[in-house]
């Protein structure tokens, strides 16, 4: 009875009060990017190196923030610098690519930190930046995230196939004739925008759970990339609305709340899956 | 004699001072059917590596079809020794198998309809095409090594070179295997690297030994003397003639 009280509670606040259905509609277009650039990053094991541009990320929003520009701009530059440098770095083998990552991860945030700090108002952004609220959400965000998914979409569309192959099997990608390195920096740019869109729903420190949780749930049950950037978009967005929906009613922050039905979710799946084989 | 269609001359390598190849020369004729044999770390693998153009040499000259291994590239069919990827990886055998139809110019969007359909007859001639829909996680070693060479022969190679592919298949697979590569060799140069010599000599036209050098042999000539020459002791011989 309490519960189907607090479900009307939340549709009633999402068809009155314009905020929260922006804040949801951002929600689920960070499930729809992690959806479809998640699958790649589970079945290639980059996870780690998503955690480490959302970290790093941290400095592009604390320099913007500092400067008086938008943070998500200065996150979106950022991240796509820092995927790049650590891509074009591992790839010419100069460095382990999780020690590049590390340096990456606790410069970017100590850069941030510091810019944040020689600012005005600084306790609140820091934390909205770190673990996110949905609540916050800019009226004009929702479009341009909309746009940016659209575009990342189209952009799979053409090259899923031989990204696919890049992934799966490089050398024999690279006999085919297939560009493997510039292959590779297109997908760490990928997980770059993905990284940000992602950091409005559930802040950057856990990002990684939205990136990689609903992928991997996806695994557990299809057998197939498509399938499982599908699978994957839809449960994220069903993550999403629930852990808004329990959030808004029980007063909880949203990104952990969101991360917290996230992670119960894949650890039934896993369950779930071990009890069948 | 025509214009071998690979030529190796006077090539070396080395990883680090380890010498792996030594001075090694070779010239493989069009449709010939050639094995490569010798002990583990002779260079086997390497030199197919060379000829891939996945490896420069440090010495001499690679020609592949007239040009360098990386033009020719395109051309190569390759099946390695180990699958190189996960297992678990999440892809059906159909999405492997196409993955030897990439080229350039056919390499954006999705498959088609009649990319699909292409490998129908490949799949048809390695027996597997009952399992086109599978996932690659649910074969047997000997079924994965189908979908390997049925990957190898979708690019319709001038040139198919194998490195060890009947490590995981039982000996009725190995004589299925070697007689479609007998087969193939009226369509395409066949190059492939095995341990059982006296299995491959009843199949292929010339033996290379290689142990750092590399020493030519027509199979009948292939006796103890040359696998004592070749391993530098005595190695117990095993014909399979049924």
């Amino acid at each position: 009875m309490g519960i189907i009280l607090a479900l009307q509670d939340f549709f009633y606040a999402l068809a009155h009060q314009s905020f929260l259905l922006n804040a949801l509609i951002v929600g689920l277009l960070a499930a729809v990017a992690g959806g479809l650039v998640g699958p790649y990053v589970v079945v290639k094991r980059i996870g780690y190196l998503g955690g480490g541009i959302a970290h790093t990320v941290l400095a592009g929003m604390g320099i913007a923030y500092f400067l008086g520009a938008s943070p998500i701009l200065g996150a979106f530059i950022c991240a796509i610098i820092a995927a790049l440098i650590i891509g074009v770095i591992s790839l010419n083998q100069a460095d382990h690519e999780d020690t590049l990552i590390s340096a990456f991860w606790a410069v970017g945030m100590a850069t941030g930190v510091l810019f944040i700090s020689q600012t005005p108002g600084y306790a609140t952004n820091l934390t909205s930046y770190l673990f996110g609220n949905l609540l916050l959400t800019p009226s004009g965000l929702a479009p341009l995230l909309a746009l940016v998914v659209a575009v990342i979409g189209a952009l799979l569309l053409f090259v899923h196939k031989p990204l696919t192959a890049v992934i799966f099997d490089d050398e024999f990608a690279r006999l085919r004739g297939v560009p493997t390195k510039a292959l590779y920096l297109l997908l760490l740019c990928l997980v770059a925008i993905t990284v940000v869109i992602l950091l409005q729903a559930v802040g950057l420190i856990m990002v990684i759970a939205l990136l990689t949780l609903p992928s991997a749930l996806a695994g557990h049950h299809v057998g197939s990339l498509g399938k499982m950037m599908l699978f994957a978009s839809i449960a994220g967005g069903a993550f999403v609305f629930i852990g808004m929906g329990i959030s808004w009613v029980s007063d909880l922050p949203s990104g952990a709340t969101i991360v917290l039905v996230c992670g119960v979710s894949y650890f039934f799946s896993l369950l779930l899956k071990r009890l069948r084989s | 004699m025509s214009q071998p269609v690979i030529s190796l001359d006077q090539v070396s390598f080395a990883f680090g001072t380890e010498h792996v190849l030594k001075n090694v020369s070779l010239d493989v004729q069009p449709h010939e059917f050639l094995g490569l044999i010798g002990p583990n770390g002779g260079g086997k693998s390497t030199l197919l590596r060379l000829i891939l153009g996945l490896l420069p040499p440090q010495s001499g000259q690679v020609q592949v079809l007239g040009t360098s291994p990386r033009k020719a590239a395109s051309q190569l069919g390759y099946v390695p020794q180990f699958a190189r990827f996960a297992r678990a990886f999440p892809i059906s055998v159909e999405d492997v198998v196409l993955m030897g139809r990439l080229k350039r110019g056919r390499m954006l969007l999705p498959w088609r309809r009649r990319d699909r359909d292409s490998i129908t007859p490949t799949l048809k001639r390695l027996g597997i095409d009952h399992l086109r829909h599978k996932p690659v996680d649910a074969l047997s070693g000997g079924q994965l090594q189908r979908v390997l060479i049925a990957r190898a022969l979708a690019a319709e190679p001038r040139i198919l070179l194998l490195d060890e592919p009947t490590a995981s298949v039982d000996r009725d697979g190995e004589t299925t295997l070697f007689e479609l590569f007998s087969e193939l060799k009226r369509e395409m140069t066949v190059m492939v690297i095995s341990h059982d010599l006296g299995f491959i000599s009843d199949y292929v036209d010339r033996v290379a030994c290689l142990n750092k050098q590399l020493i030519m042999h027509p199979t009948e000539a292939v006796t103890a003397d040359t696998i004592n020459q070749l391993y530098g002791e005595q190695v117990q011989m095993v014909h399979h003639h049924h």
